[in-house]
């Protein structure tokens, strides 16, 4: 079982079981829906961004599996505070850590612990739906975000 | 893996010899994850027996070449296999005639079929198609897109909790409008086993068609589409242990004969000029392009192998491991199985608390366990228990009594991981 615990780490559990800033935001200035028709996920992702493109504060809700719900829990943790040209270099970052991409280092941090899900083709989406919400949520679309 | 009740029947049917069924099926016989490979995936396709990948050699390898076409001796010789493969078809459906069954891509393609050249003809605005809460999508979105092309309406009859179709609803939405009627035979997400004989007498009392979409009732129980009074019937050969890619949709003959071709080409006509083109009967008419022969064949050899085994002993076996694993799984602490209809066949769709179907999906994985988690091709259904997908378990005539201890062990294993 030690090649499903890279990608079941006591990190994910921690963060499918009590997800941090998870429910509504107040005052939130941009959100977004995020959908995954392959399994069913679903979630909203709300941003309260500044006048200088500061995310000040970020909150998701919604279900889905262990992997989608530490991925947007972990994700909301490393937003707060970052401008928004600095979360899209993330997203960038994370993306190229999942598909074993060349774009250019990025800190990852603490969302590393996603890093198992690379062997996992058929979960990738799930760890990346978070991630698709917030760029449709930064780009105000009206249309679902979809893994599709 | 076998345990001695594999080899038991119950009273008054065939028994079932399991372990040289399982001979017979190459895939079975792999690891996966440094497991012996469980396969609980029979619903979404079938594997193979060696019979079927033999058949399916010997004929690209040797007997290969066009039908229906050249007088050379390797055409005709494919061309009596082909036409073979359909008698077996009309055979294991109990179709009158051979010329009633059309080969098609799959289940899915001889819906739309029927939709496209059926429903396109006969079906004006106003008109009704009537469906059933439980259906896969291949039997929802053929009669959405013919209600937008003619403007007819589709109407939905609703199951009960157990998934079972609620026939005085399903009664009730039959009148005078109701062109066709469309019902699975068996729910690929609930396992319920719907009373289509007697559905489709409701419907024919109203005049409407009935089509029935046999994707999961073709490898489990015999079908008799005389006994069903149905005018269509549509399955896959790749569920019925046969090749991807070929499947057969059922027709009646006077039906058939009054509709309009679904696709133009070679093979569909009888004359061609510039100026008109007149059409080969059925069900070459049916039947546009270079079909796929070899598929056809390799179906017609499943169902040999199907028919050899016995319906009724794999009916009846499957029956009986049915109700072994719902007693196994309804141990699980925290697990609910979607889908309790009182005539069910072997499917199992459940949920587990607190653990998405996703995550159970790959964790049973590492175990060598393969179950199907999503929503299955059957969102409404998702939508109608309120759960965003599920993991199922479909078994086959080769599954055991100990891979079912094998799937309850892996579930165990995920309610340990999650700290359950």
């Amino acid at each position: 079982m030690s090649d499903l615990r890279d990608l079941y780490q006591e990190v994910i559990f921690d963060h499918n079981r009590n997800p941090r800033n998870f429910g509504k935001l107040e005052g939130a200035n941009h959100k977004a829906e995020g959908f995954n028709p392959l399994c069913g996920d679903r979630l909203t992702l709300y941003l309260k961004v500044d006048e200088e493109g500061v995310i000040q504060d970020v909150a998701f809700d919604g279900k889905g599996c262990a992997i989608s719900v530490a991925s947007a829990s972990l994700m909301t943790e490393a937003l707060r505070g970052k401008p928004v040209a600095e979360a899209e270099a993330l997203f960038r970052g994370f993306h190229d850590l999942l598909t074993d991409g060349h774009g250019a280092p990025v800190e990852l941090g603490k969302l590393k612990v996603l890093e198992g899900v690379k062997a996992y083709p058929s979960r990738i989406k799930c760890a990346t739906l978070a991630w698709h919400t917030l760029e449709s949520a930064l780009h105000d679309e009206d249309e679902p975000a979809s893994t599709e | 893996m076998s345990t001695a009740t594999d080899k038991m029947a119950p009273a008054g049917a065939p028994a079932l010899d399991v372990e040289r069924l399982r001979a017979d099926f190459p895939a079975l016989h792999q690891e996966v994850h440094g497991k012996p490979l469980v396969y609980l995936d029979n619903g979404a396709t079938a594997q193979k027996p060696q019979t079927v990948l033999d058949t399916i050699a010997q004929y690209y390898g040797r007997d290969y070449s066009n039908v229906h076409r050249g007088a050379h001796t390797l055409s005709e010789r494919i061309t009596a296999a082909y036409e073979e493969a359909r008698e077996k078809v009309r055979a294991f459906i109990n179709a009158p005639e051979s010329r009633e069954v059309v080969f098609v891509r799959g289940t899915t393609e001889a819906i739309n079929l029927v939709a496209q050249s059926y429903g396109r003809v006969h079906l004006r605005k106003g008109d009704e198609v009537l469906i059933t809460e439980l259906e896969h999508h291949a039997n929802i979105v053929p009669w959405q897109m013919l209600s937008d092309q003619t403007g007819a309406t589709l109407k939905v009859a609703p199951i009960n909790d157990a998934g079972e179709v609620v026939l005085e609803e399903f009664e009730r939405r039959l009148g005078p409008r109701t062109k066709l009627v469309a019902i699975a035979h068996v729910s690929n997400a609930l396992g319920t086993i719907l009373p289509v004989a007697k559905m489709t007498e409701m419907a024919h009392a109203h005049g409407a068609k009935v089509l029935v979409d046999g994707a999961q009732a073709a490898p489990h129980q015999a079908i008799d589409v005389q006994a069903l009074g149905c005018d269509f019937y549509a399955f896959s050969g790749h569920k019925l242990f046969g090749p991807t890619g070929i499947g057969v949709l059922y027709g009646r003959a006077e039906l058939l004969a009054g509709m309009p071709p679904y696709q133009g080409g070679g093979e569909m006509i009888r004359e061609v000029t510039f100026e008109r083109t007149t059409f080969a009967d059925i069900p070459q008419k049916f039947e546009a392009g270079t079909p796929h022969i070899v598929g056809a064949i390799g179906l017609g050899a499943a169902i040999d192998y199907v028919g050899a085994v016995g319906l009724t002993a794999i009916a009846a076996y499957e029956h009986e491991l049915l109700q072994y694993a719902t007693a196994r799984l309804s141990e699980v602490p925290g697990l609910r199985i979607i889908g309790t209809a009182a005539d069910k066949a072997a499917i199992l769709s459940f949920v587990l608390e607190d653990v998405h179907a996703h995550d159970v999906g790959t964790i049973v994985d590492h175990e060598g366990v393969a179950v199907r988690t999503g929503h299955h091709c059957a969102m409404p259904v998702m939508q109608r228990y309120d759960v965003a997908a599920t993991a199922r378990a479909s078994f086959a005539m080769y599954n055991t009594h100990a891979e079912v201890d094998t799937l309850v062990h892996a579930l165990h294993k995920v309610r340990e991981m999650f700290g359950r």
